[in-house]
């Protein structure tokens, strides 16, 4: 049989992710609909829209049937004169996760892979964690009542396979692999950059004791994070909702660390128990 | 594991609502479960058919997942030096096009100043098409132009179509309206 | 130039983008900031429709710059692999002594038999041939036709041979190609290009720059083109005059160099080497015509053959072509059937019919894959199609070509009734890609296989069922005629049919599905004896009836019963330089660069280390000829790709002063499909708009012509002139004055069928809009989103505002010029609708090629 395996195969207990080269990006949408097939993610009112009017993107945002979205920033003055950013924004698979830490159900897990996912069959589809994500990731799928995004394609990394939106992406904007090899990688891509002009190029997310301990899909960008419609400074949702002193907040916080401490318990006898038998 | 009654009843929702969603296959409870679905992946077991992207001209490989004689997935053959496993938003939704309930399956054919279609039997309408196709060939057939040209054609009837098919039609196309003396063929190329 | 790459072929982008990383310079010159701009390292705007006269800067540029006149590369490609030494006729007038036009310039009159060819006038191209000295001994072609000599048709073909071209290799005599060309662009400056593309002249003189920078023996540069350059009333001599550039350049024949045409759907090229087009039988030749002289096989032959290129086996290519037709019944003594071939009688192509359709002179129409409801002046082809007795629609999704008859806006607004349509219609559903088996050729020429996974629903059956179906109902209905004019149906070979007996060739898919295997036999070709002996190549062919052979440019790809190439799915390991040749197959012969002898130098040696590809080992150690058993001298032809020339002709092998077909070209002549193997600054004979490309304006332009008093192509094509239904705007009409371009998105494809109706991609853009610049947006008080109403003197359509600075505004002639742009890609069925652009579109198109003017008109835009 033929394999469909292009690149490296996941590795377990070992951190892997996405970088995000928005330079290279052609805003092609390719890691969108590939998600859609392999995830069989319907399209909003079976495809039937209207346009944005927001430059190229008419899916607007990450929500429970769009894993991947592609945005467009169109940065000029006058004719011609700018130019015009691209980048394919998935769920950031934070190392520290507000997501899973306002879980009340304990469906959020951390993988093997360091990876976050939404267990569909354990969600009650509470909403806390769509409240609780930074960066606005995550929604309800309506068709599954479930809280639903991106898994990483747990499913194709327990096989040995790539994702299905960095295999698909023609450019190779999104790259999977080991964030620690990724890292690199992208630092040099940043020097590469700067040493031909582009002194705005830098990381997001790449730093694990930066904000939310690193983002397992990181980035590489030319301006500020808020161009992007990326948070300078993303926090960790406990914190900020135990600040704002909401009851059901509160409430959700505390069953929140809950989940963190079962969750966190539960990651360490996965990976010392952890033998691979797909 | 087995896909849960609520997986399979996302399926049936997704199917009556006349859009193609396929299964939203949940993930296990736990994480020994979620290995489980893993192993069984849509396309274990599947049989992978090498294929290629029928939409631009780049000439993607793709791989066509089938078990007994259903689809499952087409992803990028990563063996192709085209693309090397990866694909355009068209190329990725290649399964859409097959797995579709916007498909018309049956003949349809209109009566002149009709007002609507009629479902026929795909043989009737054959049987019709070619006896249209002979009266007009037979009616405007030019043996010899008044110039004493010998020409042995019919230039009222019209081919179209050919780009977006197989080399195999093309040949088929082509020496069937020539056979006849039909010379009016033509396809996208042109335009 | 001339293609949105990232946007409309973006997995092949992948390789532009990955030789950026390694350092490349990518360039896109358009008038849209696109997807391709956005990781280009320059954009250059241009006005739509201006590209001959900024390929023509930058041919005034190189050929005038220090770097090109200095470096030894330039002028030893140039002189002796291109035509540029040529003399050509002293009563040859270039457009520089006759206010832009060429010598030659006549009326033309449409024949009363076929009045659809829509000339505008037609050039006689006697005195852009060449300079010849006398021709050599030998018997007339017109004793040998009437004598009818051959098989074999080698004397005839030899008759054909001219004198020889006289030549001036110093490049000095004023009327050699060299010279003619260098004054034909001299009036193409850098401030000229500003004046007449809008083209900012420092961001041009940076182009010109990369070009000769990244040009010469160790570097190449490749231009990639779309339909960008191809739909104009001149887009033949668009892309002719990118070839002239890179010929200078040295950037044909050779790895990471060329014009690369990036082409629209999965199998247009192999649509065009398998011709479903009225104007070439198979591996381009010409359609026999009753405006040539092909009133018989040898007339054909004569008129058809170039008897000193490769084109000199013209006549094994017919013949086995005809026996593909006629089988047993084409014989020596019938001339092979050739009577039996049908002649076309002019102009048949896309917008001609649909011409001759609207004056009633087409009854019938098989559409099959295609969608014309919505292209080309659509309201004039919906028009037409309702002059049809009846039509025939086969396609996977119920098109508006399907459906206009009670759809189409006209039915909708009550202006046409579906009452009124007399047209008998039908629809037959087809089988997707997955659930047949057959091959693609892909823009690179490489025919790949694709293989059954699963059964069609219902009713649907791939398009080769249905004719292959109709062929036999047809072949019952006339079986029984005596009449001469069935005689060519009743000869026809049809043996398509799988056989149980013989599993080599597949069984059928459908009751009643041909095998296509054994179609691709017959394209690929087998001896006349014995059809399961393949031909391995074109070598084989023979004019003599005993070879069999649909297309002799893609004779190789089946060579045995269990061999088809086309299926072989062997990657080149990694760090291999990735010629592939294990993977598909590419016509002709397996070659992945064409012309690659252009890849060596004269010697045989490649011009450099890092641009190695073919080169010519002295020392290989060939086996006896198989034929004779006589010993080959050493050397031979190898490299990474298969060598594009005579195997083991050495380098400096002269021609044989007898010989025809590749034996009169000597060892250092790379193009073998030229009649002088080589590649052609000047073209004197082929096109039917002159010589050397000219800038002309679109046939609808704001502006006058700025370098030339001739406004527009003197001889391209305008079909239903002066009909009601294809009125056209005059120069600079201020009802229409903005500058538009048509063009296609990522998320769709083409007329929208294959894409409106998944819902995966309808989402991604769901409606039809207008690129607008912000400075119009502002001058019509349009915001975005808001709905438009565009116009062109064909009509008018709705669309929504997409206000941006990735298109603008130009200063053209000192005139201030606003573009807009707008996808083409909807019409009124599917999930995502929208009114039909094409509606807007003109019956106008380029004399060589037919094709419309899609990519510049003219327009208005106001607030809905």
């Amino acid at each position: 049989m033929v394999t469909i395996t292009r690149k490296r195969a996941a590795v377990a207990n070992e951190a892997m992710g996405f970088f995000t080269d928005t330079t290279v990006c052609i805003g092609c949408k390719a890691c969108e609909v590939a998600c859609k097939n392999w995830n069989q993610l319907p399209s909003t009112h079976g495809g039937v829209s209207e346009m944005s009017g927001d430059s190229y993107d008419n899916t607007r945002k990450l929500d429970g049937t769009h894993w991947r979205h592609v945005k467009f920033i169109e940065q000029f003055d006058g004719p011609y004169n700018g130019r015009w950013l691209m980048m394919s924004d998935v769920c950031k698979h934070c190392v520290k996760a507000g997501c899973i830490e306002v879980c009340p159900t304990g469906a959020i897990i951390r993988t093997e892979f360091d990876t976050v996912v939404i267990q569909s069959d354990v969600c009650n589809g509470c909403r806390a964690c769509i409240a609780g994500c930074p960066f606005g990731v995550i929604d309800m799928n309506m068709i599954s009542g479930t809280a639903q995004k991106c898994t990483l394609c747990y499913d194709r990394m327990g096989v040995g396979l790539e994702p299905a939106c960095s295999k698909a992406c023609p450019t190779d904007s999104i790259q999977f692999g080991p964030i620690s090899e990724l890292r690199t990688r992208a630092q040099k891509r940043v020097d590469q950059l700067k040493a031909q002009g582009e002194m705005r190029a830098r990381l997001y997310g790449d730093d694990p004791n930066g904000p939310l301990g690193g983002l397992n899909a990181f980035y590489l960008l030319v301006d500020n994070p808020e161009v992007y419609g990326l948070p300078a400074n993303p926090q960790l949702p406990t914190r900020t909702l135990t600040k704002s002193g909401a009851m059901s907040a509160a409430t959700a916080a505390v069953l929140g660390v809950l989940a963190l401490v079962g969750i966190r318990k539960r990651r360490i006898d996965e990976k010392e128990g952890a033998t691979i038998d797909v | 594991m087995q896909v849960s009654r609520r997986d399979f009843l996302r399926v049936t929702a997704g199917a009556g609502a006349g859009t193609a969603i396929g299964g939203l296959v949940g993930l296990g409870a736990t994480l020994a479960p979620a290995r489980a679905q893993a192993q069984e992946l849509r396309i274990r077991d599947a049989k992978s058919v090498p294929s290629i992207c029928p939409f631009c001209s780049v000439g993607c490989a793709t791989l066509v997942q089938v078990k007994g004689d259903r689809i499952v997935n087409i992803e990028g053959d990563p063996r192709s030096p085209h693309n090397e496993g990866t694909l355009c938003p068209k190329g990725a939704a290649i399964y859409q096009l097959h797995v579709n309930p916007n498909r018309t399956t049956k003949v349809l054919h209109r009566k002149p100043g009709a007002s609507d279609w009629e479902v026929v039997e795909l043989e009737w309408a054959m049987d019709r098409v070619a006896e249209l196709t002979k009266k007009t060939r037979d009616d405007t057939f030019i043996e010899k132009l008044p110039n004493g040209k010998v020409v042995n054609m019919s230039p009222a009837i019209f081919a179209l179509g050919g780009a977006t098919l197989d080399n195999e039609f093309n040949h088929v196309c082509q020496k069937f309206w020539r056979g006849l003396g039909v010379v009016a063929i033509e396809n996208q190329a042109r335009i | 130039m001339g293609s949105n790459m990232a946007e409309c072929h973006p997995v092949a982008f992948r390789w532009p983008m990955k030789a950026k990383l390694n350092g490349a310079k990518l360039i896109h010159v358009d008038p849209r900031f696109t997807r391709t701009s956005a990781v280009a390292d320059l954009h250059v705007p241009i006005r739509a429709g201006s590209d001959i006269a900024f390929l023509g800067g930058l041919i005034n540029y190189v050929i005038n710059s220090q770097r090109w006149n200095t470096d030894p590369f330039f002028k030893e490609f140039v002189v002796n692999y291109t035509n540029a030494a040529t003399i050509i006729n002293d009563d040859f007038k270039d457009t520089e002594d006759l206010e832009g036009v060429f010598s030659g310039l006549k009326g033309f009159k449409e024949p009363d038999f076929w009045p659809e060819n829509g000339n505008l006038g037609a050039y006689d191209n006697a005195s852009w041939a060449y300079k010849r000295g006398p021709k050599g001994p030998g018997p007339a072609t017109k004793d040998l036709i009437a004598k009818r000599a051959g098989p074999p048709f080698d004397d005839l073909v030899r008759s054909l041979k001219p004198g020889p071209a006289e030549r001036d290799a110093t490049l000095q005599n004023p009327h050699c190609a060299f010279q003619i060309l260098k004054r034909h662009f001299s009036r193409y400056t850098p401030e000229m290009v500003e004046q007449v593309c809008g083209s900012p002249k420092e961001k041009f003189i940076k182009v010109a720059e990369a070009l000769l920078e990244n040009s010469g023996r160790d570097r190449t540069s490749a231009f990639a083109y779309a339909v960008a350059w191809t739909q104009h009333t001149y887009g033949v001599q668009m892309i002719g005059c990118c070839a002239l550039l890179q010929l200078l350049l040295g950037n044909i024949g050779r790895p990471g160099a060329g014009v690369m045409a990036l082409r629209g759907h999965a199998a247009i090229q192999g649509s065009t080497d398998v011709p479903t087009l009225y104007h070439s039988i198979h591996g381009y030749l010409n359609a026999p015509s009753a405006l040539r002289p092909h009133e018989t096989l040898r007339d054909y032959m004569a008129a058809e053959t170039a008897p000193t290129s490769y084109y000199g086996n013209t006549p094994k290519f017919l013949v086995s072509y005809l026996k593909s037709m006629y089988g047993a019944a084409a014989t020596a003594e019938n001339d092979f059937g050739y009577d039996w071939h049908p002649k076309i009688l002019g102009d048949h192509s896309h917008i001609a019919m649909f011409s001759a359709m609207g004056d009633g002179r087409v009854k019938g129409m098989c559409c099959v894959g295609q969608n014309p409801a919505t292209s080309l002046n659509g309201q004039a082809t919906r028009r037409a199609l309702r002059q049809l007795d009846w039509l025939v629609v086969k396609d996977n999704w119920l098109t508006e070509t399907a459906t206009h008859w009670y759809l189409a806006p006209e039915v909708k607004n009550g202006e046409v009734k579906s009452a009124d349509i007399k047209t008998e219609v039908f629809f037959f559903p087809s089988t997707q890609i997955a659930e047949y088996d057959g091959s693609y050729t892909n823009t690179q020429r490489m025919l790949q296989w694709h293989s059954f996974a699963t059964k069609a629903p219902g009713d649907c059956r791939t398009d080769s069922w249905f004719y292959h179906n109709l062929a036999k109902r047809l072949r019952k209905a006339y079986a029984t005629s005596t009449l001469p004019r069935d005689q060519g149906w009743k000869n026809l070979t049809w043996d398509f049919d799988p056989d149980p007996a013989d599993p080599a060739y597949g069984t059928a898919l459908y009751p009643g599905e041909i095998s296509a295997l054994k179609v691709l036999r017959e394209i690929n070709g087998y001896q006349t004896a014995d059809p399961k002996q393949h031909l391995k190549g074109f070598g084989d062919l023979k004019d003599d009836g005993s070879t069999t052979c649909a297309s002799w440019i893609y004779c190789g790809c089946y060579p045995a019963p269990d061999q088809n190439m086309t299926a072989r799915r062997e990657p080149d390991p990694p760090g291999v330089p990735g010629a592939h040749l294990k993977w598909g197959w590419a016509w002709p012969a397996n070659r992945r660069v064409m012309y690659n002898r252009a890849s060596a130098d004269l010697k045989g040696n490649p011009w450099s280390e890092r641009k190695r590809w073919v080169w010519w080992d002295p020392n290989f150690v060939n086996p006896p000829d198989p034929k004779t058993g006589k010993p080959v001298p050493h050397g031979k032809w190898v490299g990474y790709d298969t060598p594009d020339f005579a195997a083991t002709k050495a380098p400096d092998a002269q021609p044989k002063p007898d010989g025809i077909g590749l034996d009169a070209l000597s060892g250092a002549q790379p193009f073998i499909m030229r009649a002088d193997g080589r590649g052609w600054l000047f073209v004197p004979a082929g096109l039917v708009d002159g010589p050397l490309p000219t800038h002309y304006e679109p046939h609808e332009s704001p502006v006058q012509n700025l370098l030339y008093k001739q406004q527009s192509s003197p001889v391209h094509k305008v079909w239903s002139l002066g009909k009601p239904w294809n009125p056209i705007a005059s120069v600079g009409d201020p009802k229409f004055p903005y500058v538009i371009s048509t063009y296609r998105l990522t998320e769709h494809y083409l007329a929208g069928a294959m894409s409106r109706w998944l819902p995966w991609l309808a989402e991604l853009m769901p409606e039809l809009f207008i690129e607008i610049g912000k400075g119009l947006a502002q001058e019509k008080g349009i915001k975005n989103l808001d709905w438009v109403v565009v116009s062109s003197p064909r009509g008018h359509i709705r669309a929504k505002a997409l206000v941006t600075d990735r298109i603008g505004v130009m200063k053209i002639a000192g005139k201030t010029i606003h573009h807009v742009g707008m996808p083409w890609h909807w019409g009124w069925m599917g999930l995502s609708t929208g009114d039909v652009v094409n509606d807007l579109t003109a019956w106008v198109g380029d004399p060589n090629v037919s094709i419309h003017e899609g990519k510049a008109f003219v327009c208005n835009v106001e607030r809905a």
